[in-house]
C-alpha cells in the first residue's frame, strides 16, 4: 500500500516574527544611552589645617589670577594680591574669560600646540606604541601645563553662582592649558570688593547664554 | 468582446530578508546596551571639553538636583548592604533582612537615616514613586546634619576603589556643591569625577 504523500507548501509566514523583532528592536533603541556622559577629574587640595608653612604653595602675585564667580552668571576677577579696587568684570566664554587666560598663558598654549602637532606626526597604527606615545604626552603636556610662568588661578564662588558657572570655569582651565588652579572658599574681603565694585556704578559683564 | 481575464497573483510577500535585518539590528542594540539607570530626578548635566569616560564599576554616585537635594547610589548590590550594615551600626539601627535586601534593590536613595526605615518598609514601587516625588529630602549635607559624610565614608571602607563621581544640574546652586566638596574634603577624599556632557570648543587661535 502506498500512501501519497501530498505535498505542502515550505513557505512560513514571517510577518509575526518581524513584528516582533521591531518591537524588542525598539525597545532597545528607547534604553540604550549611546552618547555615554563623560566626566571630569578633579584634585582638590587638602583641607588640613596643620599643613607646615612650606608645603603650602606660595603663589607669585604676579602670576596669581583670582576668579570670582558670583549669581546671574556674574564674573569678576582680579591679579596678584587683592585691593578694595582691584576687581574686574569680564564674562564666560570665548571673548571674555578665554581670551583673558590665554593672553597670561600665550606661552604654554604655544607650547602644547607644538607638542600636540609633534605627537600627530608620530601617530602609528602599533597599540603598544601608541599607548606608550600616549603616556608621554601627557606626562609632557602635564609638565608643561604647570610649568614655570603659567598662572595660578584661584577659583571662589558666592552661593549665588551656579554649578555650571562653575564647570564653566573649570573647563576654560583645560581649554587655556593652565594646570595649576584650585577652588578655595570666598573670603569676607572678596565680597567686600564686589560689594565696592557695585556701589561705585560698575555693573558686571552680562555673558551671553549658550545654547547648551 | 472577450473579458480579460485578470490573473490572480500571490499576495504573499517573502519577510526573510526583512527578518534577516532585523535580527542584525537586534543583535547590533543588544550587545551594544548600557541600560540607562534609572535616576529618581532628571538632571541635565552642564558641557565640557573634558572627554574621559566615567568608568562602569565601583563608582559612587552623587546626583544633585536643581533644589539641592543630594542622592547617592552605589553600583554593587553587595556595597550597597554592607554600607546599610555600616551605618547601622555608626546609628544604632537594626533592619530587618528583608528591609537590607529592599536598600539593596533600590536604584538610589535620598532620604534622612531617621525616615531610612519607613522608606525601605514600603513597596517597591511606591518607594520609586517617593524617590521621584516632590516631598522627598534627599541625604542631609550641611554642617548640623551631615549624613552624606558617614554615607560616603561608610561606602569608602566597604570599597577602597570606589570612584566617586558628582552628577549635578547646572542650575544648582553652588552653595549645595560647596556643602558637598567640603564634605568630601573633610574625609580626605580630593580625587573625584564631575559628570559632564562633550561640548566642542574651538581651538584657541593666537
Amino acid at each position: 500500500m502506498q500512501t501519497k504523500q501530498k505535498k505542502k507548501t515550505a513557505r512560513i509566514d514571517y510577518t509575526p516574527m518581524v513584528d516582533m523583532m521591531m518591537l524588542l528592536i525598539t525597545f532597545f533603541m528607547l534604553c540604550t544611552t549611546l552618547a555615554r556622559p563623560k566626566s571630569m577629574e578633579i584634585n582638590m587640595p587638602s583641607n588640613k589645617k596643620d599643613l607646615k608653612e612650606e608645603q603650602q604653595n606660595k603663589v607669585k602675585a604676579s602670576d596669581a589670577v583670582t576668579l570670582i564667580l558670583d549669581k546671574d552668571n556674574a564674573l569678576y576677577y582680579y591679579q596678584g594680591i587683592p585691593e578694595i579696587n582691584s576687581l574686574k568684570t569680564t564674562s564666560y566664554g570665548e571673548k571674555g574669560l578665554r581670551a583673558m587666560l590665554a593672553a597670561k598663558n600665550i606661552n604654554a598654549i604655544q607650547k602644547v600646540k607644538e607638542l600636540r602637532k609633534k605627537y600627530a606626526s608620530l601617530a602609528t597604527a602599533d597599540v603598544n606604541k601608541e599607548a606608550a606615545q600616549r603616556k608621554k604626552f601627557e606626562e609632557e603636556l602635564s609638565d608643561i601645563r604647570a610649568g614655570e610662568g603659567t598662572p595660578n588661578v584661584i577659583i571662589k564662588a558666592t552661593d549665588g553662582a551656579t554649578y555650571k558657572n562653575l564647570i564653566d570655569a573649570l573647563d576654560e582651565m583645560q581649554i587655556c592649558d593652565i594646570g595649576k588652579y584650585v577652588i578655595v572658599p570666598i573670603t569676607e574681603f572678596d565680597e567686600d570688593m564686589i560689594k565696592h565694585f557695585k556701589d561705585n556704578g560698575g555693573k558686571p559683564a552680562v555673558t551671553v547664554e549658550s545654547t547648551n | 468582446m472577450g473579458r480579460f481575464k485578470i490573473t490572480k497573483k500571490d499576495t504573499f510577500i517573502d519577510m526573510t530578508p526583512m527578518s534577516d535585518v532585523m535580527v542584525l539590528l537586534l543583535t547590533f542594540f543588544m550587545l551594544t546596551a548600557t541600560f540607562v539607570k534609572k535616576e529618581p530626578v532628571q538632571i541635565n548635566t552642564p558641557g565640557s571639553v573634558s572627554s574621559i569616560n566615567v568608568p562602569d564599576h565601583n563608582v559612587l554616585n552623587i546626583l544633585i538636583d536643581p533644589k539641592g537635594r543630594v542622592f547617592m547610589s552605589l553600583d554593587k548590590k553587595t556595597d550597597m548592604m554592607s554600607t546599610l550594615d555600616a551605618i547601622c551600626e555608626k546609628y544604632n539601627l537594626s533592619f530587618t533582612m528583608d528591609e537590607k535586601r529592599a536598600f539593596g534593590s533600590v536604584s538610589s536613595f535620598g532620604v534622612p537615616i531617621n525616615q531610612l526605615k519607613s522608606f525601605l518598609d514600603m513597596e517597591a514601587g511606591a518607594r520609586e514613586a517617593y524617590l521621584s516625588s516632590e516631598s522627598i529630602e534627599g541625604v542631609p549635607c550641611d554642617s548640623t546634619n551631615n549624613e552624606f559624610k558617614d554615607w560616603v565614608e561608610a561606602a569608602r571602607e566597604i570599597n577602597p576603589d570606589l570612584t566617586i563621581s558628582i552628577k549635578s544640574d547646572a542650575t544648582t546652586s553652588y552653595k549645595v556643591i560647596k556643602d558637598v566638596m567640603n564634605s568630601l574634603q573633610d574625609i580626605k577624599c580630593n580625587r573625584y569625577n564631575l559628570i559632564t556632557n562633550l561640548k566642542k570648543v574651538k581651538a584657541i587661535d593666537e
